[in-house]
């Protein structure tokens, strides 16, 4: 008899499984990437900036153009578990189902992340910009905001899959609830890129975010994991 | 319970007269802003109660998740829909006194975005028990509201601070400091008709829901029955 294996083995494992399948598909990362390339691309059309006033606009840009690409991401997240009847045979499974959700958000905060990595440099070439804040607290500003966004984001897409028109379904109820962490990121990015305030209030304001939405994440998603 | 409902409704209407007359004849004229701040009569009861719903709709939300009582779900229903319109006359009454007296129909101020971010979030709330189907419903709409809900301090902290770095909007709000005693009378009493009322559309939603549930749940038992029947 071995003994059943632990939260962190299962997550590990859930997440190795979904990182091997988007390794082989990259469906998510590609659509999601040309998403947000597209966005940006009409973004550059819509606004002339000088190198001042794109300083001035680019973190709301940037934050936009990723939250949309984001929800294009999410809606993918739990659909592939939908076919084969996957989603009920973790139901019926003794896995934590925390194991699942914590799996399901880690590899959205991976895919986010990439995304992240190679979109800004893209800004930083289409608008001029360059940073007159410290650049690591724009690290720090990313991690957290990605883990805000994404947190929420798989969550609500495990709400939406057993509504009509899911895929509508997502951004009217992530949008609304994320709208603190949205102007968090966004005036944080924004205050380090221009340098005139400090960034400080709005990297609290998003560790608070992570952490209490993080656990009524993992407390409510048996209940919607099971809601019958 | 139908006759204490028309005893209600007949309360409702005496205190909604009574609070109309408080509010337009017997309240002093403001001295600035002259009539157009009557409004605020029915501007504030309308906040407070839209707020006290809300805050319903996260306990019953709770409790349904606790107990999964048929009565909980219904409640939260009813006081979020009602939260929402009650809400909307928040946002649709301010302009209306905003414009005259700031100049402006709106400004980014904090409690007028706060109150927007309240009626976005009840309003995704309404649109997702729209779209849900089945059983499910109660459940998913139930997580939903607790999420609101404890979003709401952090939108609160978020855009108190956000709007502390920009310039304050052209008159800083003010109201309730040093109201005249009359005015504080037609307030009262505008809150006590209001919330009467609100009562009163809160429990018709809660018994319609309670009724549809209950006609959901003959119709899936005789198409059941119809099923079985079929096969003998």
């Amino acid at each position: 008899m071995t003994s059943a294996p632990g939260l962190w083995a299962i997550t590990r494992r859930s997440l190795v499984k979904d990182l091997r399948l988007e390794w082989r598909s990259k469906d998510a990362i590609n659509s999601m990437l040309f998403f947000a390339l597209l966005v940006v691309v009409i973004f550059s059309f819509g606004f002339d900036p000088t190198a001042e006033e794109s300083r001035k606009i680019a973190g709301g840009l940037l934050w936009v153009a990723i939250l949309f690409a984001t929800v294009v991401a999410l809606n993918q997240t739990w659909t592939r578990e939908l076919r084969n009847q996957v989603l009920d045979a973790y139901r019926l499974s003794p896995a934590p189902p925390q194991a699942l959700f914590l799996s399901k958000t880690v590899g959205n905060f991976l895919f986010v992340s990439i995304l992240e990595v190679l979109m800004v440099p893209l800004f930083v070439v289409f608008y001029n910009l360059r940073s007159v804040g410290p650049v690591w607290q724009l690290l720090v500003v990313g991690l957290l905001a990605t883990w805000a966004l994404v947190v929420n984001g798989t969550f609500f897409a495990a709400l939406s899959i057993r509504t009509r028109s899911r895929e509508i379904m997502l951004p009217l109820i992530l949008f609304p609830i994320s709208i603190p962490a949205l102007l968090a990121m966004v005036d944080a990015t924004t205050s380090i890129l221009t340098g005139d305030n400090s960034p400080v209030f709005w990297i609290r304001l998003l560790a608070v975010y992570d952490l209490v939405f993080t656990s009524v994440s993992l407390l409510l998603f048996e209940t919607v994991l099971n809601a019958e | 319970m139908k006759t204490l409902f028309k005893l209600l409704s007949v309360v409702t209407l005496l205190l909604l007269g009574y609070g109309f007359c408080q509010a337009m004849y017997i309240a002093p004229r403001e001295a600035t802003m002259g009539d157009v701040q009557r409004i605020f009569y029915y501007h504030l009861p309308s906040a407070w109660i839209a707020f006290l719903l809300f805050f319903v709709n996260f306990l019953a939300s709770s409790w349904y998740l606790f107990r999964r009582s048929t009565g909980a779900d219904a409640l939260a229903l009813a006081s979020a829909e009602v939260g929402v319109s009650f809400c909307t006359i928040v946002l649709i009454t301010g302009p209306l006194w905003a414009r005259p007296v700031w100049g402006i129909w709106w400004t980014w101020d904090a409690r007028l975005t706060s109150t927007l971010v309240l009626w976005l979030i009840y309003v995704s709330y309404l649109i997702l028990r729209h779209y849900a189907t089945g059983g499910q419903v109660p459940v998913l709409a139930a997580t939903l509201g607790i999420f609101g809900f404890v979003d709401v301090p952090i939108v609160y902290m978020a855009i108190r601070w956000f709007r502390t770095q920009h310039p304050q909007p052209v008159i800083g709000g003010g109201q309730g400091s040093g109201l005249d005693h009359r005015m504080w009378v037609a307030v009262l009493w505008n809150l006590a008709a209001f919330l009467l009322l609100a009562i009163q559309f809160v429990w018709i939603r809660y018994r319609q829901a309670l009724a549809s549930h209950a006609l959901e749940e003959a119709h899936a038992q005789a198409s059941l029955e119809y099923e079985t029947g079929d096969a003998r």
